[in-house]
């Protein structure tokens, strides 16, 4: 058996798929909290407890009404939409006209409210999910075992990510977007019902976490604990890549996830840190991140 | 509108209220030195580590508009420290302290210089995410013996001379540390420093724009706030005999904003009676099946929809207003 720099090449691919994966999630997330803060002005602290639910929301669907995979990747982020859509027209929308720091506290209110409310009805230990029966199995390329869900996973990730990005820079519903992010108050006069796209663009922002719980449940447990300890660390990646740009987003989150990989590999002590000392360094050099303009 | 910029000048109002003040002052003294006869002193050992850790946060959010979401690094850290030096290395519990203090300012200044790059909601982003990185350090590092914590740390003899195995020896020294803490935040929100810090809240740029270098204003704040917070954390350890990751956890960021916005924001006495209320709510909490994290965040969801000035605030609020 070869080596690749003192390591087998199993462990070391392996790894990198893992941050491959890790990294689709960061970049999932991160895009959904640039989505909503561009709009809203709010750093949605709930995101991370709001990709548990999604995840939640499959196992729920799948334990208690048989609904599988497939149903889960439909319902379950429009479920956590929906959840969010009602969060901000009863709490967050009263928050605008006040110092943003306001909103990161409500919603971090409503985190430790949702993962409370789990972690008491399902405890901290994790609830398997299985993998689609479609998408079980692998395929052996040679220097490593790719499991099927495992590619699915950062393919449709990625997919979803480019979509996005399509859609915001390129459609005219995007446009709408990027108008009303800059200046509301001139798109409103244009006829155009700002509170609307507001709601339904934290709606969206937020249906894309409770995707990502969908994606993450057969990779990892379902558990009460899974969103917060991510959020964090996403929350790192968004200081990183800066929040002007939706492509930036997404590059810094699989970077950072490969990162992060790569460090399992070689110094796995210092996986759990590496992207806050990448944050720290970056901000000494960069302050405004690697993609983001000052403002 | 900023954060808790009404809530200060309201209570910078009630602060030039001059015998009044003074009155009141004495009464909480009073109260505060004979209520080890009525209550557990532990417990209100409790309530007063945590009001200095509110009171220290509070600097930086209601004084100089720094929402830091970090503090638990300071806190807990710092108790990491007290109970190694003083179980480990045998030094005296004011020695423990001291370096709980000092190690605490270190990393508020590290963090300072880091986190003071960028401003508003990325500031308390940074600050949360620096903080998470001292979490998995006394996850991983060998001396905080990771999920055990660092357990029987011994109280030991101040200056050599008061035995604080004696409940109330450690209550009253718990208190002086409290008093001494909260005197020099009174000192510094009083001082021409502190008034650069609030002009710095109110208007950065006019603050830069008249000279000052605002970026050293807030450090020096950071690092004084980040130091008490772990004066606060290495008393708790001596008096729990106990460090462990509880006080590092996000959760404990979260708490200590959350005493400060229930208490007021901005508000001298805010975060004391905020302080107060979470342990109480949170030791009767303890003996019921309620989930704890649900309660507070529903607090906090309250709070910050309908209760922005806090407890104090609102009470300076209605106050009637006197001549200035």
């Amino acid at each position: 058996m070869f080596s690749l720099l003192g390591v087998p090449p199993q462990v070391l691919f392996g790894q990198l798929l893992l941050g491959l994966i890790n990294g689709s999630f960061y970049a999932l997330l991160s895009l959904g909290l640039a989505v909503i803060f561009g709009m809203l002005n709010v750093i949605n602290f709930a995101h991370g407890a709001l990709y548990m639910v999604g995840a939640f929301v499959a196992w729920l669907l799948l334990t208690y009404l048989g609904l599988g995979y497939w149903w889960a990747l439909v319902l379950a982020p429009l479920a956590v939409g929906l959840l969010g859509i009602a969060l901000e027209k009863s709490m967050l929308s009263r928050l605008y006209k006040l110092d943003h720091l306001y909103g990161l506290l409500l919603t971090f209110g409503l985190a430790l409210i949702l993962e409370g409310a789990f972690r008491h009805q399902y405890g901290v230990s994790g609830q398997p999910y299985p993998i689609p029966a479609a998408l079980q199995g692998g395929q052996n390329l040679g220097f490593m075992f790719l499991p099927n869900y495992r590619a699915w996973v950062v393919v449709a990730s990625l997919t979803i990510c480019f979509g996005t990005w399509f859609a915001i820079e390129r459609t005219k519903l995007g446009a709408y977007l990027r108008a009303a992010t800059e200046n509301p108050t001139l798109v409103q006069a244009f006829g155009i019902n700002v509170p609307v796209m507001v709601s339904l663009t934290y709606g969206f922002g937020v249906a894309l976490a409770g995707l990502a719980g969908v994606l993450a449940a057969p990779i990892y447990q379902v558990s009460p604990l899974m969103g917060t300890n991510l959020i964090i660390i996403v929350f790192a990646v968004v200081v990183i890549g800066g929040m002007g740009s939706i492509l930036g987003a997404i590059v810094t989150g699989l970077g950072l996830g490969l990162l992060e990989g790569l460090t399992k590999v070689f110094y796995p002590e210092a996986s759990n840190i590496v992207v806050f000392v990448v944050m720290a360094i970056v901000l000494l050099i960069k302050p405004a991140g690697l993609f983001g303009r000052e403002r | 509108m900023t954060v808790a910029s009404n809530a200060t000048t309201i209570a910078m109002r009630g602060a030039s209220r001059g015998t009044g003040t003074v009155l009141i002052a004495a009464l909480l003294l009073a109260v505060a030195i004979a209520a080890p006869f009525v209550l557990y002193p532990v417990f209100l050992m409790k309530v007063l580590c945590f009001a200095l850790f509110a009171c220290a946060f509070n600097l930086l959010i209601g004084f100089a508009g720094l929402l830091s979401f970090g503090h638990a690094a300071f806190f807990g850290g710092a108790a990491y420290i007290a109970a190694h030096t003083v179980k480990v290395w045998g030094w005296a519990p004011e020695f423990g302290l001291l370096a709980a203090t000092a190690v605490a300012g270190a990393m508020g200044l590290v963090f300072g210089l880091i986190a003071i790059r960028r401003q508003g909601i990325y500031f308390a982003m940074i600050t949360l995410a620096l903080s998470q990185m001292i979490f998995f350090l006394a996850l991983q590092l060998p001396f905080t013996h990771g999920e055990d914590g660092i357990q029987g740390v011994p109280r030991g003899t101040l200056f050599g001379l008061f035995d604080l195995n004696q409940p109330l020896t450690m209550y009253y020294t718990v208190l002086a540390i409290f008093l001494g803490g909260f005197a020099l935040i009174w000192r510094t929100v009083h001082s021409p420093f502190g008034q650069v810090l609030k002009a710095i809240r109110e208007n950065e740029p006019r603050a830069v724009s008249l000279g000052y270098r605002t970026d050293r204003y807030k450090l020096v704040a950071f690092v004084l706030s980040a130091s008490l917070a772990g004066l606060a954390g290495g008393t708790k350890a001596i008096v729990f005999q106990l460090a462990s990751l509880t006080d590092v956890t996000w959760q404990m960021s979260g708490e200590v904003v959350l005493m400060t916005l229930l208490g007021g924001m901005g508000t001298l006495l805010g975060p004391v009676v905020g302080a107060g209320l979470v342990v109480t709510l949170e030791s009767y909490l303890a003996a019921t099946s309620l989930p704890v994290p649900v309660v507070i965040g529903c607090i906090f969801v309250v709070c910050v929809l309908v209760f922005r000035r806090g407890i104090v605030g609102e009470l300076l609020h209605r106050l009637p207003k006197r001549g200035h």
